[in-house]
C-alpha cells in the first residue's frame, strides 16, 4: 500500500526569542501575550542576537527567565535611565524596557518623561493593567475612578487620590518623542494591531528616529477578583473608555517607515 | 510545655484558617501561642503553611524545623515533613490525597480520609476542621470543646451559620481518631 | 483591656493611629504593604490624612512636611524603600523635626527577596543619608513590643526632635500573637511652638536643614549631638534572660533574638549555662551593659539574620574582653532554633581563642557545611 502523502502546514511555533521556560504569570494574564508579541516582533526583525532588555519590578520582574536574549533589571521605576546607559555606551544594540504602570507611571514618572524628552533613541513597552499586580493589588495610577483596590478599599476617590494618568496623551505631547500609541491585548484583532504597534516601536529605534512607547491595556485577572474572561471584558467596556486606543504621535519620518 | 504544629497543604484548603482556629483557642484557654504564615515565594507554588505554636510560658521562635505535630494536608507536605519531625511526633495525614505510607517508625502516624468524610458532610471545605478535631483527639493541645467554643466567639456574624457543620466535622475528625489503628 | 490576637503589620499600624497619627504617608512593597492597607481603610475613616504616593521619595518628604506641620506622622516600608528615602531622611533630621518609620525588612541587597531578614542593620543604625545626625532604631520582637515601642517612638521623636526608626522584620509583621492594644491618644489640640502652622500673633517660623555659614552649621550639629548625648544617657533599652549565673552570653535582636530564647531555654535544660541579651534600642546601643556582661561571662555568642553587624558594636563594646563567636543566616534566612542550639553547644565546649575577625571566617565555614547537608 502506498504511503499517502501528508502536507504539513506549520501554523504555530515557539518564536525563537523566548525560551521553553513556563511563566509565573496568572491563568488568564495578558503579560503571556505582550510577551510572545514582543518576542515575535525581534524574531521577524532579526534582532533578537542583539536585544537587549531591561525587566521592570512588577509581576514581569522575572521577563529575563522567558526572553531568550540578553536581559538587566532594573530598580523600580528606573528601566529608562538604565535603558538609556546601555544604549548611549551600546548604540549598536536594540535596547527595550518592558515595564507596568505602577512602575513606568508612577514611581519612575520622572525618568520615562526624561527618556522621551531627550528623544532617547529605546523602546517602551508598557503595560498598562491598572493595578499593582505583584505586592497584591494596591492602586495604580491608572487605576480607574471608583475601582476597588487594596490600598483603595472604597473604591478610587478621586478627591483624594487624583484622576487616573493617561500616558500616551501626556507623552505624546513631549517633542523628543518620535512615536507614542496606545493598544489592547483584549481581542484577537487588537493584539493583532498591538504586534503592529510593537513592529513599529522597534522600526523606529533600528532607524534611528528616537524615542518609541506602546502602551498596552492589559488584564490582571487576579487582583481585579474576577475569572480572565470578564477581565478582557473589563479592559474592553471600561479600561477602553478612559484610555482610548490610538496612534498619539507618528512623526513624519516614522509614518513613512513600511512595516 | 511548649507544641509546635504545622500545618501544611495546597492554597485553598484552610490550612491558614485551621492554624487561627487552634491560635484563637489557646489565646481563649490562657496559653502563650504564635501563628506564622508561609509567605512570599513559596506561596507561588500553591504551597500554604503555618506554624502554631502554643506553651505555658514566653515563646521564642515562632518557627520550628522539627514540629511536634504535623496536619499533612497533601503529599508533598508528608514528603517534607516526615524527615524533620520530632522523634514521637504526631503525623496526621489527609488520605484522601496521600497514597503513601511513612518511612518512619519513630513517628506516630494517623491517617484520616479528611476530604472524603468532609464530601459526605456536604463539603470539601471542611477537610481542615476534621484535620482539627483530629489533632485535638489525639494530642494533649487543647479541649475540643475550648476550641469550638472559640471558634464561635471569634468567627465573624455572616459566617456563623457554617458553625454546626464546623462542629460536625471536628467530631467526625475526632471520632475517627478515637477508632483508628495508630501505626 | 484584654488580649487579643493580632496579626503584625496591622497591629503596629493600629498602635500608631492609637499614638495620635495624624497623616500616613506610604507606598506598597512587601513585605511591609498590610501597614499601608490598613492605613487606607483606618485614617479615613477617622477624618486622618491617608496618602498613597507616587514613590517612596514623595512618601518621605509627605511625612517631612506634615512633621513640619506639628503633626504626628509616618510611613512605613522595607529597606528598598529606605534607600529611596534617605534623602529626606537626612533633611528631617537636619530640620529637627519629629518623624517615626517603620522598616520592615527583607532580603537584600538590591531587589533581593521578600523574606524577613535583618540586613538593614548597617543602614538604619549608621544612619543611612548624608551628614552629621543619629536616628533612634528600636527593635522589637514581640507584637507586643512592636505596638509599645510604636507608641514610644512618637514619644521619643518628639521629645528629642529626632527620627525614629522602628526596625522589624517579615516574620513579626506576618504572624499573629496575642497583644493588648493602648487607648486611643487624644490628638494634639496646640501645634508645637516651632510648627509652620501660620503666623498668627507670633513671629513667622522658619524650618530649613540650611546653614549656608559653616559656624551656623556647627552650632547646629553641635545641638544635634547634645540631644544625643542625652538620648544616649536615658533611652537604653534591652531584655536579659537567664543571664545571672551565665558562662556564655547569646547576643542577638529582634525575631532572631526570639529565636535565640528558644534555644537558651533548651541548651539550660540540658545543664548549660547561657543566657541572652537581647537589645531593644540598636541606635542608641546598649554598650555599656554589654561591656559589663563581658565582664561576668566567659564567652558570647552573636546571632543575627545578616552578615555580622551588629558583631561589629558588640566587639567595640567587649574589647577582647572574652571570644566572642558569631552565626548568622542571610538571604532572608531565618535560623531555627535547633540551628542555635547546636551553635549553643559548641561555644559551650570550645574554649579556643578567637583571633580578631576570624569569628567570621569561622562562621562561614560551619554555615557552608550546614548549607551542604541541606538546611
Ligand atoms: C523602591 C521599591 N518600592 C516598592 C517596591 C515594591 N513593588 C514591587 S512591584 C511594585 C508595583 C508593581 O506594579 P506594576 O508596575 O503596575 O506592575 P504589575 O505587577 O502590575 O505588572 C511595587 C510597588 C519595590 N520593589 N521597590
Ligand atoms: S497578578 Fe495580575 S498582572 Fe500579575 S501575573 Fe497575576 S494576573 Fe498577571
Ligand atoms: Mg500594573
Amino acid at each position: 500500500m502506498a504511503m499517502e502523502k501528508v502536507e504539513l502546514n506549520v501554523v504555530y511555533e515557539r518564536p525563537e526569542s523566548l525560551t521553553t521556560t513556563t511563566t509565573h504569570y496568572c491563568p488568564g494574564c495578558t503579560h503571556g501575550t505582550a510577551h510572545r508579541l514582543v518576542a515575535e516582533v525581534l524574531d521577524e526583525m532579526g534582532i533578537r542576537e542583539k536585544a537587549i532588555g531591561v525587566a521592570p519590578v512588577g509581576c514581569s520582574v522575572f521577563a529575563y527567565d522567558y526572553f531568550n536574549h540578553d536581559f538587566v533589571e532594573a530598580a523600580h521605576g528606573r528601566a529608562p535611565a538604565m535603558a538609556t546607559g546601555i544604549k548611549r555606551v551600546r548604540p549598536e544594540n536594540t535596547v527595550y524596557t518592558y515595564q507596568g504602570d505602577g512602575d513606568l507611571a508612577s514611581i519612575g514618572m520622572a525618568e520615562i518623561i526624561h527618556a522621551a524628552i531627550r528623544g532617547e533613541n529605546i523602546t517602551v513597552i508598557f503595560i498598562n493593567n491598572a493595578i499593582y499586580g505583584m505586592t497584591g493589588g494596591q492602586m495604580a495610577p491608572t487605576t480607574l475612578p471608583g475601582m476597588k483596590t487594596t490600598s483603595s478599599p472604597l473604591g478610587r476617590d478621586v478627591e483624594v487620590s487624583g484622576y487616573p494618568i493617561r500616558m500616551a496623551e501626556m507623552l505624546s505631547t513631549i517633542d523628543g518623542a518620535s512615536y507614542v500609541v496606545r493598544q489592547s491585548l483584549h481581542d484577537a484583532a487588537h493584539i493583532r494591531k498591538s504586534k503592529k504597534a510593537i513592529r513599529r516601536a522597534f522600526e523606529v529605534q533600528e532607524h534611528g528616529l528616537g524615542f518609541a512607547i506602546v502602551e498596552l491595556l492589559s488584564s490582571c485577572p487576579t487582583n481585579w477578583g474576577i475569572t480572565p474572561a470578564e477581565a478582557l471584558h473589563f479592559v474592553r467596556d471600561k479600561m477602553v473608555p478612559y484610555f482610548p486606543l490610538d496612534d498619539y504621535k507618528v512623526i513624519p519620518e516614522v509614518a513613512k517607515l513600511k512595516v | 510545655m511548649e507544641k509546635s504544629i504545622i500545618i501544611s497543604g495546597f492554597g485553598g484548603q484552610g490550612t491558614l484558617f485551621a492554624g487561627q482556629v487552634l491560635a484563637y483557642a489557646a489565646l481563649d484557654a490562657g496559653k502563650h501561642v504564635t501563628w506564622i504564615p508561609s509567605y512570599g515565594p513559596e506561596m507561588r507554588g500553591g504551597t500554604a503553611r503555618c506554624t502554631v505554636t502554643i506553651s505555658d510560658e514566653e515563646i521564642g521562635s515562632p518557627l520550628t524545623r522539627n514540629p511536634s505535630a504535623v496536619i499533612a494536608m497533601n503529599l508533598p507536605s508528608l514528603d517534607r515533613y516526615e524527615r524533620l519531625m520530632q522523634p514521637g511526633g504526631l503525623m496526621l495525614a489527609n488520605a484522601s490525597l496521600i497514597n503513601r505510607e511513612m518511612d518512619r517508625t519513630d513517628v506516630r502516624g494517623i491517617y484520616i480520609p479528611a476530604a472524603r468524610m468532609a464530601e459526605a458532610i456536604g463539603n470539601p471545605r471542611l477537610t481542615n476542621m476534621i484535620m482539627v478535631g483530629a489533632l485535638l483527639a489525639s494530642e494533649k493541645i487543647l479541649p475540643l470543646d475550648v476550641v469550638k467554643k472559640s471558634l464561635k466567639e471569634h468567627l465573624p456574624a455572616r459566617h456563623q451559620k457554617t458553625l454546626p457543620l464546623n462542629f460536625e466535622a471536628m467530631d467526625q475528625g475526632a471520632a475517627f481518631v478515637k477508632d483508628a489503628v495508630v501505626a | 483591656m484584654a488580649k487579643e490576637l493580632l496579626k503584625g503589620n496591622e497591629a503596629f499600624a493600629e498602635a500608631a493611629v492609637r499614638a495620635g497619627v495624624e497623616g500616613f504617608f506610604g507606598y506598597p512593597i512587601t513585605p511591609a504593604s498590610e501597614f499601608l492597607e490598613y492605613m487606607a481603610k483606618r485614617m479615613p475613616a477617622l477624618g486622618r490624612a491617608f496618602l498613597q504616593a507616587e514613590s517612596e521619595i514623595a512618601a518621605i518628604h509627605m511625612v517631612y512636611g506634615a512633621a513640619c506641620a506639628g503633626k504626628r506622622t509616618l510611613t512605613a516600608t522595607s529597606g528598598p524603600g529606605v534607600s529611596l528615602m534617605s534623602e529626606a531622611l537626612s533633611y528631617i533630621a537636619g530640620t529637627e523635626v519629629p518623624a517615626v518609620v517603620v522598616n520592615v525588612m527583607r532580603g537584600g541587597p538590591g531587589l533581593g527577596n521578600i523574606a524577613p531578614s535583618q540586613s538593614d542593620y548597617n543602614q538604619m543604625v549608621k544612619g543611612g543619608g548624608h551628614g552629621d545626625y543619629y536616628p533612634i532604631v528600636l527593635a522589637p520582637a514581640t507584637v507586643q513590643e512592636a505596638i509599645d515601642y510604636i507608641t514610644l517612638a512618637f514619644d521619643l521623636a518628639d521629645k528629642y526632635l529626632s527620627l525614629v526608626y522602628i526596625v522589624v522584620d517579615g516574620n513579626l509583621g506576618q504572624m499573629m500573637e496575642p497583644a493588648e492594644l493602648p487607648p486611643m491618644r487624644e490628638l494634639r489640640k496646640v501645634p508645637p511652638e516651632w510648627a509652620v502652622s501660620g503666623a498668627k500673633d507670633r513671629d513667622p517660623n522658619i524650618l530649613t536643614s540650611i546653614y549656608i555659614d559653616p559656624p551656623d552649621e556647627e552650632v547646629t550639629n553641635i545641638r544635634l549631638l547634645k540631644r544625643w548625648l542625652e538620648v544616649e544617657k536615658n533611652e537604653i533599652r534591652y531584655k536579659e534572660y537567664e543571664l545571672d549565673d551565665a558562662d556564655i552570653a547569646v547576643i542577638s535582636f529582634g525575631v532572631a533574638g526570639r529565636v535565640c530564647l528558644s534555644a537558651v531555654k533548651t541548651a539550660r535544660e540540658e545543664g548549660v549555662k547561657v543566657g541572652l541579651f537581647r537589645p531593644i534600642t540598636l541606635a542608641p546601643f546598649p554598650r555599656q551593659a554589654i561591656e559589663d556582661l563581658s565582664k561576668r561571662v566567659k564567652r558570647i555568642l552573636v546571632v543575627e539574620m545578616n552578615s555580622g553587624m551588629m558583631l561589629q558594636d558588640v566587639k567595640q563594646a567587649v574589647a577582647g574582653r572574652v571570644p566572642i563567636e558569631y552565626y548568622g543566616r542571610m538571604g532572608g534566612v531565618t535560623p531555627f532554633p535547633e540551628e542555635v542550639l547546636d551553635e549553643i553547644r559548641r561555644v559551650n565546649e570550645n574554649d579556643e581563642e578567637i583571633p580578631d575577625g576570624m569569628e567570621r571566617v569561622q562562621w562561614l565555614e560551619r554555615l557552608e557545611e550546614r548549607i551542604a547537608r541541606g538546611e
